[in-house]
C-alpha cells in the first residue's frame, strides 16, 4: 500500500505480464502444429471415410469403404504384424545397445569429445541418406557385404541379401538400430548423469559385484529414462517409411512391407486415397495406447524415487 | 574377524605408506589432495582424522577404501598390500560424506543391500537390520524411501548400512555431521560402545575437534594433504607438534606470543590472574583487559599481554572457581605455570626446546 509499491506498479511492462508472455511464446508452436500436424491429420481422417481416388480426387463420402478395402487385403495384415515385430525387435536392441553405449560415453576416455561426436553421427545423418548407404553396403550385385558373404560361401545362387526374405528383414532392423542407438544412448546417458555418483561408490563399497550393481542399482535407477528412450525408438520406427522404401522397397514380394509404406503404396501409388488414409490411420490408436502405457509406467517409477 | 586374529597382532589394521593423490584438473591444473601421508591404525583402534575443510580427509579415506587410486604410495589392510584391489576384496565398510543412499530402495532394502551382496541368509539379515535400526533409533523408518527422510535420518540409515556388516575396517566420513547436538552426543556414545564390543578398527573423519578428542583412541591431524601430528587426544592437546595443531585444536585456541625467534604458547585456561597461580616457577605478564564474555560458567577474558614478548592479543579462560573481580579497561597481572608454556620456531612453526623466561 506504500508509495514505493504503487510506483513499482506503474512501471509494469507488457513483458511483465505472464499471461501475455505465455501466449506470445506459444503462438509459433500453435501455428506450426496446426499447419503440419492438425491439418494433415484432419485431412487423413476425412479421406479415410471417402471414396476419393487420384483419378477422381474430389471429395465424396464413402463411409467405411476404405477400411473394408484395407481389412480385406492380405498384405495389410502381414505388414501390420511386420511393423509390430520390427518395432519390438528394434526397441529391444536399441535400448540394450544404447545403454551399453551410454556407459561408454560416460567413461573417462582419452578422446571423449571426439568419441561422443562420432557416436552421434548415425542419428544426425538424414534417414534417406543412411538408408542409401545401407543399400549400397548390402544391395544389389557386387556390394561389399555380398562379396564377403560369397567369398565365405555363405551366400549361394543368384540375388543379393536384400533380395531374400530373411536377410532383407534383418537389414531393415539393422538400419533402424544403427540409426536410433545413438539417440537412446544420449537419453540414457542423461539419466545416468542425473544419478548422484555417490550411489555407485556406495554399491562398490557394499561389496556388490558387476551384475548386482547393474540389476540392483543402475537398471532400476535409469528405468524411467530407459522407458523414454524406448518410447522414442518405438515412435520413430513405427512411423518411418524411408528405411524400408529405400532399402527394400517393401520387397521381396511385400515381405518387408510396413504400414506406412503400405499406406503410401495403396494411397499414392495405387491411387486409392481412401484405403491409404485408412491404413495409415489404423496405426494411431495402437500407437497412442502404447505411448500412454509407457508414460504411465515412467510416471509410476518416478513417483517411487 | 577370525582371519585377522590368525594374521597375528603385529599386522596393522590399516597402513598407508607415502600416499600421494593428485587430482588432474582441466588444463594441467592439479590439486595435490594428499601429499605424502604415512599413517597406520592398530587392530581394534579408533583412529580419528581431524583437519580443516579441504585438507584431504575424504580423499585419504576413499583411497584406503579403494574408491580412488593413489598417485603414489601403498595401502595395506591387515598387513596385505591392497593397491588396485576393489573395495569388495578389501572388505571395508564406509559411510560416505554424501550418505549416498539408494534412492529407489526402502530404508530396509538399503540396509539389506550389503548383506545380500555377502550372501547372508535371510533370517540373519532380518536380525541384523532390526539390530542396526534399534541402535540408531530408526525402526519406524524402515518402510520409507530416502527422499522421505530428513538429512539426519538419512545419515543414520547410511551408518546402519555400514554397521550391519563385519568388515576388516570401518571408514566413517563425518557420519554424525547432520545430527543435532543431543542426538550426536548419544549416537557418538553408541558408536564408541559398539566398536569396543566388536573390536573392529575404525577410521573416523571429522572436522569437529570435540568429536575427535572424545572418540579417538588416537587422533591424526591433517592440513593441506600432510599429516601434522598423530597421537592420543592428550598428546595432541598438551604437546602439539606445531603451531597449526596448537591453534586448530582447543577452543578458544592456544595463545601464541612472539619472543625473538620463538613463539611462546599457552592455553587460555592456563592464563589466570597471578594470585591464582602457584608462586614458584610461574611466568607473569600484565594483561590489559578489553572485553569479558561469560560462557557456560567460564569467563573468557580478551586482552593484550605485554612484557613477555611482542604485544599480542590473547584470551584467558577463567573457570567459575576464579572469583577475582576484573573489568574491561583495567590492567591486571596474569600468570601461566612455567611447565604449561610451549615453544615453537617463529619461522617454521615447529615445536622447539623451552627457553628461559625471566620472572
Ligand atoms: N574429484 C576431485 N577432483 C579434483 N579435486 C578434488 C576432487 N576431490 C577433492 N578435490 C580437492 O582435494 C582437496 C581435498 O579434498 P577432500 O574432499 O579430501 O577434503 P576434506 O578434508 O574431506 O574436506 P571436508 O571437510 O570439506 O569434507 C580439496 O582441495 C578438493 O578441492
Ligand atoms: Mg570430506
Amino acid at each position: 500500500m506504500s508509495g514505493t509499491r504503487a510506483r513499482a506498479g506503474d512501471r509494469t511492462r507488457l513483458t511483465d505480464r505472464e499471461g501475455f508472455l505465455a501466449w506470445a511464446f506459444l503462438l509459433p508452436t500453435i501455428v506450426y502444429l496446426t499447419a503440419l500436424v492438425v491439418a494433415p491429420f484432419g485431412l487423413t481422417v476425412a479421406f479415410a471415410f471417402s471414396r476419393s481416388t487420384s483419378d477422381a480426387p474430389s471429395y465424396r463420402f464413402g463411409g467405411l469403404r476404405g477400411f473394408r478395402a484395407v481389412f480385406g487385403d492380405d498384405v495389410f495384415w502381414r505388414s501390420l504384424l511386420d511393423t509390430l515385430t520390427l518395432t519390438c525387435v528394434s526397441v529391444v536392441l536399441v535400448v540394450v545397445l544404447g545403454t551399453v553405449l551410454a556407459h561408454v560415453l560416460r567413461a573417462d576416455l582419452r578422446f571423449r569429445r571426439t568419441v561422443r561426436t562420432l557416436v552421434l553421427l548415425p542419428w544426425t545423418t538424414p534417414v534417406a541418406l543412411s538408408a542409401i548407404s545401407w543399400r549400397w553396403l548390402l544391395g544389389p550385385a557386387g556390394s561389399p557385404v555380398e562379396r564377403v558373404l560369397r567369398g565365405a560361401s555363405l551366400l549361394h545362387g543368384g540375388g543379393s541379401p536384400l533380395g531374400r526374405t530373411g536377410p532383407a528383414a534383418v537389414a531393415v532392423v539393422a538400419a533402424h538400430v544403427w540409426r536410433l542407438t545413438p539417440l537412446a544412448a544420449v537419453i540414457v546417458a542423461a539419466g545416468l548423469n542425473a544419478v548422484p555418483s555417490g550411489v555407485w561408490d556406495a554399491a562398490r563399497l557394499d561389496g556388490a559385484g558387476f551384475w548386482r550393481r547393474l540389476f540392483g542399482v543402475t537398471v532400476p535407477l535409469t528405468l524411467p529414462v530407459t522407458a523414454v528412450a524406448a518410447v522414442f525408438t518405438a515412435a520413430i520406427t513405427f512411423v518411418d517409411m524411408a528405411v524400408v522404401r529405400v532399402l527394400t522397397g517393401g520387397g521381396p514380394h511385400d515381405s518387408t512391407q510396413v504400414l506406412p509404406t503400405l499406406a503410401y503404396l495403396r494411397g499414392v501409388e495405387g491411387g486409392d486415397i481412401g484405403a491409404g488414409a485408412a491404413a495409415s490411420l489404423f496405426l494411431l490408436p495402437l500407437f497412442l495406447a502404447g505411448v500412454v502405457v509407457a508414460l504411465r509406467a515412467v510416471r509410476r517409477a518416478e513417483a517411487i524415487r | 574377524m577370525r582371519r585377522r586374529d590368525e594374521a597375528g597382532t603385529a599386522a596393522k589394521a590399516v597402513e598407508a605408506r607415502g600416499l600421494v593423490k593428485v587430482y588432474e584438473g582441466r588444463r594441467d591444473r592439479q590439486v595435490r589432495a594428499l601429499d605424502g601421508i604415512d599413517v597406520s591404525s592398530n587392530q581394534g583402534e579408533y583412529l580419528v582424522l581431524l583437519g580443516p575443510s579441504g585438507c584431504g580427509k575424504t580423499t585419504l579415506l576413499r583411497t584406503i577404501a579403494g574408491l580412488e587410486r593413489p598417485t603414489e604410495g601403498e595401502v595395506y589392510i591387515g598387513g596385505q598390500l591392497v593397491n588396485g584391489l576393489p573395495p569388495r576384496i578389501r572388505r571395508v565398510a564406509m559411510v560416505l560424506q554424501s550418505y549416498a543412499l539408494y534412492p529407489h530402495k526402502t530404508v530396509h532394502s538399503n540396509i539389506e543391500f550389503p548383506l545380500k551382496a555377502e550372501n547372508v541368509p535371510r533370517h540373519l539379515r532380518e536380525r541384523k537390520i532390526r539390530w542396526a535400526a534399534d541402535l540408531l533409533g530408526i525402526p519406524d523408518l524402515l518402510g520409507r524411501r530416502p527422499r522421505q527422510l530428513s538429512g539426519g535420518e538419512r545419515q543414520r540409515v547410511a551408518l546402519a548400512r555400514a554397521l550391519v556388516r563385519e568388515p576388516a575396517v570401518f571408514l566413517l566420513d563425518e557420519p554424525l555431521s547432520g545430527l543435532d547436538a543431543k542426538l550426536r552426543a548419544t549416537t557418538r556414545d553408541e558408536l564408541k560402545r559398539f566398536q569396543r564390543q566388536i573390536g573392529t578398527a575404525t577410521i573416523y573423519v571429522t572436522h569437529d575437534q570435540e568429536e575427535a578428542m572424545g572418540l579417538g583412541d588416537r587422533v591424526a591431524v591433517l592440513d593441506a594433504g600432510r599429516l601434522r601430528q598423530v597421537g592420543t587426544p592428550r598428546d595432541i592437546y598438551d604437546e602439539p607438534a606445531d603451531t597449526f595443531v596448537a591453534t586448530f585444536v582447543g577452543s578458544p585456541p592456544m595463545n601464541l606470543v612472539q619472543r625473538a625467534n620463538r613463539l611462546v604458547g599457552f592455553r587460555p585456561e592456563h592464563l589466570l590472574p597471578a594470585e591464582n597461580v602457584a608462586y614458584d616457577s610461574r611466568v607473569t605478564m600484565p594483561l590489559r583487559i578489553e572485553r569479558i564474555e561469560y560462557l557456560s560458567g567460564d569467563r573468557h577474558v580478551y586482552g593484550t599481554v605485554t612484557k613477555i614478548g611482542t604485544e599480542t592479543r590473547v584470551i584467558a579462560r577463567l573457570p567459575a572457581t576464579v572469583i577475582t573481580p576484573l573489568a574491561p579497561g583495567e590492567t591486571h597481572e596474569f600468570a601461566v605455570p612455567g611447565d604449561r608454556l610451549r615453544f615453537f620456531d617463529a619461522e617454521y612453526g615447529i615445536r622447539t626446546a623451552p627457553v628461559r623466561i625471566g620472572g
